[in-house]
């Protein structure tokens, strides 16, 4: 148990009366990426909400890297440092160019000297191949490159692991690819990572563990393997035969 | 048109304009600061403060400028808070401002949309922080037209200044029309010297609009 980066215990989230998670409980090792499937609403994004403290909970106990982490409390933002977060809807800040959005909280927050987090900041922005791109401004980039810059800015604070919130559903499929790639070769580099997706393929290339979350509840917590081919449950079943239905009508138009 | 009479009282006209311009500017200066701590209360959602903060807008937006300064002017003093005109009139217009630029950054404020902040957070900066570096500059470029809307509302409502017997150009005004019966001159000369007030705050407000837009903000 010595080597768990991040755990959760017993989550219990509730908006109002209605209970989003239920008795949720997770835990992730260091190096090990988690990729989290169900459906639309059964609670993924606000699971990792959770994670970092973005959400209060109403019930259970999370800590990272054997500190808790607690809503409101005071060392909440040395925390969030550790956890890197990417997110579905671009949230670069519009009003800062691509190297001042990812400068911002090293400098700001790390403080650490602006010439060294810079020069960091162009050796990341070039492995994801927009070294070209740190004087622009995030409208003058296409969505992918936005998530691109997202995942460097994350990276530029050197967390201990990364929440992946949906980052390509907004994206058109080749962005998608190039996304992706960057989070497949952060996986290679032993990057801890939980990912909230609804790429099958990806989630099956990327994934040590996939968890299978319905109406706030874990319900399948395995491997990649177990899960795609021999789904334990009825409702896995269903849920992943839905993509594979999609996946045959596309080939037919093909 | 008498050009003689104009010219004669122009100076009048010049140093009333002074005397308005600078109880409007005091008073916009305090109305600013005021507007943008109940804005950021607001957004915060600060338990109680945030319960006074709705409490004074209602009332400083939902009652006239006249009958506030009426206020100051009348009811103070018999609690014991000494004012004379210049005072009064820079409280009036600070009270009343305050509330209008509260509305104009928190409409800002909420302009900018919630995963900056919450993105800001994750990276591990403060609230406090989050605020300075990213939601101000977006939220202060989205209010930068209702602002100047604003700081042109209450220069023109300087004009009733002159109820609390402050010397400003609709007093001299008043005063010249009742000593001299030039009525036509005189009204002349306000409309002329509101404009040459107010003509350049529109036009740099509008210069202001163009270039924040420009700046390729809210994309």
């Amino acid at each position: 148990m010595a080597d768990e980066l991040l755990t959760a215990e017993h989550l219990v989230k509730r908006f109002d009366d209605n209970t989003v998670l239920d008795d949720v409980s997770l835990s992730v090792k260091k190096g090990e990426v988690i990729v989290v499937v169900g459906p639309s609403g059964c609670g993924k994004s606000t699971l990792l909400r959770c994670l970092n403290a973005l959400e209060p909970i109403q019930g259970g106990k999370i800590t990272l890297d054997g500190e808790a982490v607690v809503y409101g409390s005071k060392n909440l933002a040395a925390i969030r440092q550790k956890i890197g977060m990417v997110f579905q809807s671009y949230d670069l800040f519009p009003h800062l160019s691509v190297l001042d959005n990812i400068l911002l909280a090293p400098v700001k927050a790390q403080k650490r000297k602006k010439d060294e987090a810079a020069a960091e900041a162009m050796k990341l922005l070039e492995r994801v191949g927009l070294a070209d791109k740190a004087k622009s401004f995030p409208r003058q980039l296409s969505g992918g490159q936005k998530q691109r810059v997202a995942i460097v800015r994350a990276l530029c604070m050197h967390p201990v692991m990364m929440l992946f919130d949906e980052v390509t559903a907004a994206l058109d499929p080749e962005m998608v690819r190039e996304v992706l790639d960057v989070m497949l070769n952060l996986a290679k580099q032993g990057m801890t990572m939980i990912i909230v997706t609804h790429e099958m393929q990806f989630a099956k290339a990327i994934a040590d563990r996939v968890v299978f979350l319905e109406n706030g509840e874990i319900i399948e917590d395995t491997d990649p393997n177990t899960f795609f081919e021999h789904p334990q449950t009825e409702r896995a079943k269903q849920f992943l035969n839905i993509f594979s239905f999609e996946r045959s009508k596309k080939d037919e138009k093909n | 048109m008498n050009w003689d009479f104009i010219w004669k009282y122009l100076p009048m006209y010049g140093e009333a304009a002074l005397l308005t311009v600078k109880i409007g500017l005091a008073g916009i200066g305090i109305a600013i600061p005021v507007g943008f701590f109940c804005a950021v209360i607001q957004y915060f959602k600060v338990a109680l403060l945030r319960r006074i903060v709705s409490v004074y807008i209602e009332i400083s937006r939902n009652t006239p400028l006249l009958i506030q300064l009426f206020f100051i002017y009348y009811a103070l003093p018999k609690i014991g808070i000494p004012t004379n005109p210049s005072v009064c009139g820079v409280a009036g217009l600070a009270f009343l401002g305050g509330s209008y630029m509260a509305e104009a950054f928190r409409s800002g404020l909420e302009a900018v949309e919630t995963v900056q902040m919450e993105s800001a957070l994750s990276l591990g900066l403060k609230r406090g922080q989050a605020l300075l570096y990213v939601i101000l500059p977006q939220a202060v470029s989205v209010s930068v037209p209702a602002f100047v809307a604003n700081i042109i509302f209450l220069l023109k409502e300087t004009s009733v200044f002159s109820a609390v017997s402050l010397m400003d150009l609709m007093f001299t005004a008043k005063d010249l029309i009742g000593q001299y019966y030039k009525t036509t001159e005189s009204l002349f000369m306000l409309v002329v010297f509101y404009m040459i007030i107010l003509l350049p705050v529109s036009i740099l407000g509008s210069v202001l609009e163009r270039r924040v837009r420009r700046a390729g903000f809210g994309s």
